[in-house]
């Protein structure tokens, strides 16, 4: 037996040619490779004085790398795909490519001051942002398990360092270690899944393990190995009932990488979820539907119930987070149904298009007001109209926006969701969209609660001195507001982003 | 066949490395613990890998290796740091935080 396996694995290499590869769609990666190296050695050479040079490094460097990803789109010449359509860059993977970047770009500016006057370790941070935005933009393309696991592992295990950054302090090594050994467990029960996957199906390639579990029915090692696939990804996207470590982790890592958290590493989880469901999954929709429709009623409502009881604004938005999760996970509940595949892949890019905007702008307001107040209670946050209307009216923006009401984008992202889950119409869709609409409002509730302090109550300490945001985060600031505004106002704008056609080789097309 | 044993190792070993995140509170023994689950899936994919007579699965598991390396490195790093700021390792009694 081990001689006929040597013998095949020499087969397997006396046939090896080298693969082809294609430069050009594999230049956002290499300038993101090459601006980390950068970086790294700067850092080395820089004096302290000069390390604030850093943060604008890394934003060109985000920005370099935004060039080749809008060449591609603009050059538009159809599917490129690499190594045996192990990584493929169509639409679906430049416009994710594209989010990732630019939430990238954005954390940069909203941790630049913190970073210089937290005295924290400046170059370190950037490479390791910079490592997890590789991670996220090589996700987009991933379409093998074992290149989904090197880019989640890519995005990760810089995050863990990331939120454990002030290490000095106890809350932020509490929000390291939680996130790290809950993330490394998920990943190792995603990995087991796989191995099984592997096992049942012969191929790590998404579109061979797509055949091989349409082929008839479902092998009770099928059913083990999607169940715990699914479980692996839950963790990351924070859905209930993994979602412990979120709030913990929120409210003890740097606010900056907070927002990173809440928006980047979030979306890549649920990228990579629905690149797994739409290729390699539907065969299995009679096992992923009803677990991820359970995970996603569970999920908004345990994430707005929980924020209503919030006095911390870093905890509120992060349990807010955890409540948005359930409304991107709702769509693809339906994901199987004939009627509504297109409808919810388009749904949950919109949804992560749109929150990328309004959760970092969201983020971007409490850095700049807590700079001032040095608390993070919502109490805090008293008056702020009457000292800082700027700020209290970008404030008001995002937290409309983030509870649906037009014309800020939440609305739209919202009615896409709703409008996926309605066209599979089935009971069980009618169903999932009343708890969703139940939600809505309980989640008006807490948004409105805060905008109530921010208008109409007092300044709490009666300091009414101007807060005077830092350059960088005004940018981040202006960026997130006219983000969210005309994404509300002209949604045609990313609504034809993710049609199913542009995930190549989804649903076996 | 052959294959059926390295399986039930590897479920056996996958079982005794949930229950230790689950059960146990030192850090260390915890990161043993997802080591074993690691190693589990190692055995799973090279079981795999001898039953379809590919390669594609002994890769998988060089990087899982690979990985998992990096991922320790991490953890004991973090460990480290808790160390030098509390005196203890104990996960129970990391709760700065609640609610």
């Amino acid at each position: 037996m081990f001689l006929s396996f040597a013998s095949t694995l020499l087969a397997q290499s006396s046939d090896w040619i080298a693969p082809t590869i294609d430069w050009h769609a594999l230049a956002p990666e290499l300038v993101l490779v090459a601006g980390i190296n950068i970086v790294l050695f700067l850092d080395l050479s820089l004096e302290a004085s000069k390390k604030w040079a850093m943060a604008t490094i890394t934003g060109f460097v985000l920005l370099g790398a935004f060039i080749p990803v809008v060449t591609l789109a603009v050059i538009g010449d159809g599917t490129r795909s690499m190594f045996d359509g192990r990584y493929v860059v169509d639409d679906y993977a430049l416009i994710l490519k594209a989010l990732f970047l630019l939430v990238g770009y954005v954390v940069v500016l909203m941790s630049q001051t913190e970073l210089e006057e937290g005295g924290y370790y400046q170059g370190e941070f950037y490479v390791l942002l910079l490592s997890s935005v590789l991670g996220m933009v090589m996700m987009a393309s991933a379409r093998d398990l074992v290149s989904i696991f090197i880019a989640l592992e890519l995005l990760s295990i810089p995050a863990y360092m990331m939120a454990a950054w002030r290490k000095r302090d106890e809350k932020s090594n509490e929000a390291g270690i939680k996130y790290y050994l809950l993330g490394v467990f998920a990943s190792a029960i995603l990995l087991y899944g796989m191995s099984l996957l592997y096992g049942a199906t012969g191929s790590t390639l998404l579109t061979d393990i797509g055949a091989a579990l349409s082929d008839g029915d479902l092998i009770g090692l099928e059913v083990v190995a999607v169940v715990f696939v699914i479980a692996g990804f839950a963790f990351k996207i924070s859905a209930v009932p993994f979602h412990s470590w979120a709030p913990d982790t929120y409210e003890g890592a740097p606010t900056p990488v907070t927002a990173f958290f809440s928006v980047a590493t979030k979306a890549a989880g649920f990228v990579a979820l629905m690149t797994i469901i739409f290729i390699a999954f539907p065969g299995a929709d009679d096992v992923y539907e009803p677990m991820i429709w359970v995970m996603a009623v569970l999920t908004m409502t345990v994430g707005n119930v929980m924020a209503l009881r919030q006095t911390n604004i870093v905890r509120m938005l992060a349990y807010s987070s955890i409540s948005q999760g359930g409304f991107i996970l709702m769509a693809l509940a339906f994901a199987g149904s004939p009627d509504a595949t297109g409808a919810a892949l388009n749904a949950v890019i919109v949804y992560l298009l749109v929150y990328a905007f309004m959760n970092l702008g969201a983020f971007a307001v409490v850095i700049a007001v807590s700079r001032k107040t040095h608390s993070g209670e919502i109490s805090s946050f008293g008056g702020l109209f009457s000292y800082a209307p700027g700020l209290a009216v970008a404030m008001t923006v995002f937290f409309a926006s983030l509870a649906g009401i037009p014309p800020f984008a939440g609305w739209f992202a919202k009615f896409n969701a709703f409008r996926a889950v309605l066209d599979a119409g089935t009971t069980s869709a009618y169903v999932m969209a009343a708890i969703a609409a139940v939600n809505t409002v309980i989640a008006a509730a807490y948004y409105m609660r805060v905008l109530r302090v921010v208008w109409v109550e007092d300044v709490p300490d009666g300091d009414t001195s101007p807060v005077n945001p830092p350059a960088p985060v005004v940018a981040a600031l202006v960026i997130t507001v006219i983000g969210t505004i005309v994404l509300g106002v002209f949604p045609d704008l990313v609504a034809r982003f993710g049609d199913i056609d542009s995930l190549t080789g989804a649903f076996g097309g | 066949m052959l294959v059926v044993n390295f399986l039930l190792l590897a479920a056996v070993l996958f079982c005794i490395g949930v229950y230790g995140v689950i059960a146990r509170r030192n850090a260390v023994l915890v990161l043993m613990s997802i080591e074993l689950i690691l190693n589990s899936v190692n055995l799973n994919l090279i079981a795999f890998s001898l039953m379809h007579g590919s390669v594609d699965g002994q890769v998988f598991a060089l990087y899982v290796i690979a990985v998992a390396a990096a991922e320790v490195g991490v953890g004991l790093a973090m460990v480290l740091m808790i160390y030098r700021n509390r005196r203890s390792i104990a996960l129970d009694e990391l709760s700065e935080m609640k609610g």
